[in-house]
């Protein structure tokens, strides 16, 4: 069975959490690289799945976990199709650059 | 053969039409359109003779007997339904259903009575056919003439890149105008009568390359419009005052009102017509004097008579064999036909109205004054086709004489012999510009009779039908008919009106005479001179590759090439061309004496149809002469001096006309210019009419335009300021959504404290 966490140790994971998706979001807004960025919005899913953890556990509530199974899952598959993305535009532009592909702006 | 066999008529002609237009997108096997048209026509023409021979023998028509003369049984043609149509505005009802024989009501096994559906108010108009004498001269006239001249057109148009486009639409010009002379309703009969003015614009803009066949395809459609615009008001004044359209009720309602028909011999919905006129006619008699001159409006404008004739002379644009069938021989009748099946109806508004002017006396004067005009147009008019086409006109303004003066033996009787020889003429003069390629200029052309002496004797058979020849050919009968009757009505009746209209007509039958061998003298006599027109036209010779149609050095190095062999005009082959000629030509000589003077064909046809009149024959005696004997000495003789007078004007002595020309010049100036009534509809109708346009349009861009536009621009602006959130960067588009994140975040504080 679960059990709980206190107040002071959820708000040591919550912070860890934020930290993490931070960078992410930081990461993801200034870097240009395409494997970079990708690589910063999955470590936004981590910030986002540890939060989700330390509430589950703080609740004693198994939902925030299972959601978070659910998460990795679909970020493995996901990881698997971008980096495939990656792959084929890298190809046809030579670089990894995201500015390369504006021109498809609306 | 019963008549329902004469209801595939039309539609043998429309499955012609449907496999022309399938050879159309086939041109391998293009070449079989021609024969298919001629045999879709050929097999109508074939039902039409198996079934007007049963027709007379039958004893569906016959009148009953035992009646004086002075109230001669009309007869009532017979009507065959093929499907129930247009039924609106009425209500299934259930009525008992009636033995036959007993009368009583039908019971049924258990002993119950028995009831049918019946339609009982609102329109009801049931898709059929209605032949009597005047249905049958049509069909014979409409498929006979078109076959012969689908045969000629197959030599005529062969090569041509339209071969099958052209043959379908004369496949389905005959289906429609076959529908329109068997419609047994006013309705269908409109459809007929817009389909063949649908044919009409296909067949004259045939070349739709040539601007001038485009523009005259247009006129003819629009004036024809204006004309349709009476006719159809003339079909709802018929609905309004009758409560029905179908010709079997309309036509004996009106000959019962009128004592040629006794009331016992109507059906119940010619007796619920006649009850419906007879409710008009004492509440608001002005609806049934307005519907002859409706109708009127409509047979004036297909006709091209006074004022809508402008279009006639200039469908011409389109191919001699479709001016020789639509525009002389068939579809221009329409009007004629139109007036004679409706003759009822212009009888009973004469009589019972006390109007200061009779619609038949309208009839006669717009029809004598046509044939006037046209004539004299077609004195200087110096185009191989314009001469024949304005003696079209004159000769159309001749049947409306006949039907004004109560002439409709004459009238249709001119209707089929004008039909043959304005055929034959039309077509010789076809042979003529496919010799000299497209060559209308009879000034460029003389002596071609020693080039083309089969085409020479085809066309004076024409020109002598034309002209009047006494005794010998068709058209003197047939005129002569017209003009005794008239001047017969004048003199017995004393009408100053119809007297002098007779004069007119003997008038123009000199004129007639003049230009008629004017025009022969100057083409087939005194030197040997042409022109080769640039037309490409190349009898015999295989197809044409229309791939240097458009350029004109080509073309005419092709020409010279062509001609060398020949050197200039050739005759046309016997078959298909010349060989439908001869027919068309003995018809011109002999249906007169045939069908008038030796049998009494037409006065049976027209007496045994809607048609029939109370005869002028007869009762004409005046100061011991009988009027038609006067006038055929008149006109024999008035024929024969026009002749000889083109003859030494146009043969013997050339240096005079052109001293009488120049000696009146102002009325020859006049006369060439066509009295310049294409100015006069230009400036009064089509300018007005374009600045109105103009001003709409104008109207239409700042105001309507405007309006609609400034509404658009609003989402336009808002896309624009809006356009810059799309920058194709990816940081952007993050950025975007952390401030949104931010935004709900804060907000979300905000709200919680």
């Amino acid at each position: 069975m679960l059990a709980s966490l206190s107040p002071l140790v959820l708000s040591h994971y919550l912070m860890t959490g934020a930290i993490l998706f931070a960078l992410g979001l930081v990461g993801f807004v200034t870097r240009r690289n395409l494997i970079i960025m990708f690589l910063c919005t999955e470590m936004m899913f981590q910030g986002v799945s540890i939060s989700l953890i330390a509430f589950a556990k703080f609740h004693a509530n198994v939902t925030g976990q299972t959601f978070v199974i659910f998460v990795l899952t679909i970020a493995a598959a996901e990881a698997a199709l971008a980096l495939g993305l990656v792959v084929l535009l890298f190809r046809r532009r030579r670089t990894l650059d995201a500015g390369a592909w504006s021109a498809l702006s609306g | 053969m019963s008549l329902q066999a004469a209801a595939y008529i039309p539609w043998i002609a429309a499955l012609g039409a449907v496999l022309c237009l399938v050879l159309v997108a086939r041109p391998g096997i293009r070449h079989y359109a021609g024969p298919v048209c001629v045999g879709s026509i050929g097999l109508g023409l074939l039902l039409t003779f198996l079934t007007v021979g049963s027709w007379g023998h039958d004893d569906g028509h016959q009148l009953p007997q035992g009646h004086d003369d002075h109230h001669p049984y009309a007869v009532v043609g017979e009507t065959v339904t093929l499907i129930p149509w247009i039924y609106a505005g009425g209500e299934l009802v259930d009525q008992p259903l009636l033995d036959p024989e007993t009368g009583q009501q039908r019971v049924n096994d258990q002993g119950r009575p028995m009831t049918q559906e019946v339609y009982e108010g609102g329109i009801q108009i049931d898709f059929g056919y209605y032949f009597d004498g005047l249905t049958f001269t049509m069909l014979l006239v409409i498929t006979g003439i078109g076959m012969l001249i689908a045969i000629y057109a197959m030599g005529y148009m062969k090569g041509d890149p339209g071969y099958a486009r052209f043959f379908a639409s004369m496949a389905m010009f005959i289906f429609a105008m076959t529908t329109l002379v068997m419609a047994d309703n006013l309705v269908l009969l409109f459809l007929g009568w817009e389909g063949v003015g649908l044919c009409s614009y296909l067949l004259i803009g045939y070349y739709y390359g040539k601007p001038t066949a485009v523009a005259a395809a247009k006129k003819a459609f629009i004036v024809n419009r204006i004309g349709d615009f009476g006719f159809l008001v003339g079909i709802f004044l018929c609905y309004q005052v009758f409560g029905t359209l179908s010709f079997d009720a309309i036509l004996p309602a009106l000959q019962e009102h009128l004592g040629q028909l006794p009331r016992e011999a109507l059906s119940p919905e010619a007796l619920r017509a006649s009850f419906a006129l007879h409710l008009a006619f004492s509440q608001s008699p002005s609806l049934i004097w307005a519907i002859p001159f409706c109708l009127m409006i409509g047979a004036f404008g297909k006709s091209a008579q006074i004022p809508l004739f402008v279009w006639l002379p200039d469908a011409m644009a389109g191919p001699t064999p479709v001016s020789a069938l639509v525009h002389a021989a068939t579809m221009v009748t329409a009007g004629v036909y139109l007036i004679a099946r409706m003759m009822p109806i212009f009888v009973f508004t004469g009589e019972y109205a006390g109007l200061k002017i009779t619609p038949l006396e309208v009839v006669a004067i717009v029809g004598g004054l046509t044939a006037l005009f046209a004539a004299t147009i077609a004195l200087t008019s110096n185009d191989l086709k314009g001469v024949f086409a304005y003696s079209t006109v004159s000769q159309l303004g001749y049947m409306f004489l006949g039907l004004g003066a109560l002439s409709t033996t004459g009238a249709v009787f001119h209707l089929v012999t004008h039909a043959f020889f304005k055929a034959l003429l039309f077509l010789t003069a076809g042979s003529v510009m496919h010799a000299l390629a497209g060559t209308l200029d009879i000034r460029t052309m003389g002596g071609l009779g020693r080039k083309m002496p089969v085409t020479k004797w085809l066309m004076l058979a024409g020109c002598l039908a034309l002209a009047g020849f006494p005794i010998l050919t068709a058209g003197f009968w047939s005129k002569d008919l017209i003009l005794g009757d008239t001047l017969a009505k004048g003199l017995h009746d004393h009408q100053t009106l119809y007297t002098v209209l007779a004069v007119i007509g003997v008038i123009t039958a000199f004129l007639t005479a003049f230009y008629t061998f004017r025009l022969w003298c100057i083409v087939f006599t005194g030197e040997t001179k042409f022109e080769m027109g640039d037309e490409h036209h190349a009898p015999g010779s295989d197809e044409h590759d229309d791939a240097h149609a458009d350029d004109p050095a080509a073309d005419a190095s092709g020409h010279e090439a062509h001609h060398a062999s020949g050197g200039g005009p050739h005759e046309m082959p016997w078959w298909p061309m010349n060989a439908p000629l001869v027919i068309l030509a003995v018809g011109s000589i002999l249906s007169g004496l045939v069908l008038h003077k030796f049998t009494h064909l037409i006065d049976d046809a027209v007496a045994a149809s809607s048609a029939a009149v109370p005869h002028a024959h007869g009762h004409g005696e005046h100061a011991g002469m009988d009027p038609h004997v006067i006038m055929m000495i008149v006109s024999g003789i008035i024929a024969i001096a026009g002749i000889g007078l083109a003859y030494y004007f146009y043969s013997v002595r050339r240096d005079l006309p052109e001293k009488f020309a120049q000696r009146f010049a102002g009325l020859t100036a006049t006369l060439r210019g066509k009295y310049y009534i294409d100015e006069f509809y230009d400036r009064t109708i089509v300018q007005p009419l374009n600045i109105i346009g103009q001003v709409l349009y104008l109207i239409d861009q700042l105001v309507i335009h405007a309006a609609v536009m400034s509404l658009a621009w609003l989402p336009r602006m808002l896309g624009m300021g809006a356009r810059p959130a799309q920058s194709g960067k990816l940081q952007g588009y993050g950025l975007g959504m952390v401030a949104g994140v931010a935004a709900i975040a804060l907000l979300m504080l905000l709200m919680l404290t």
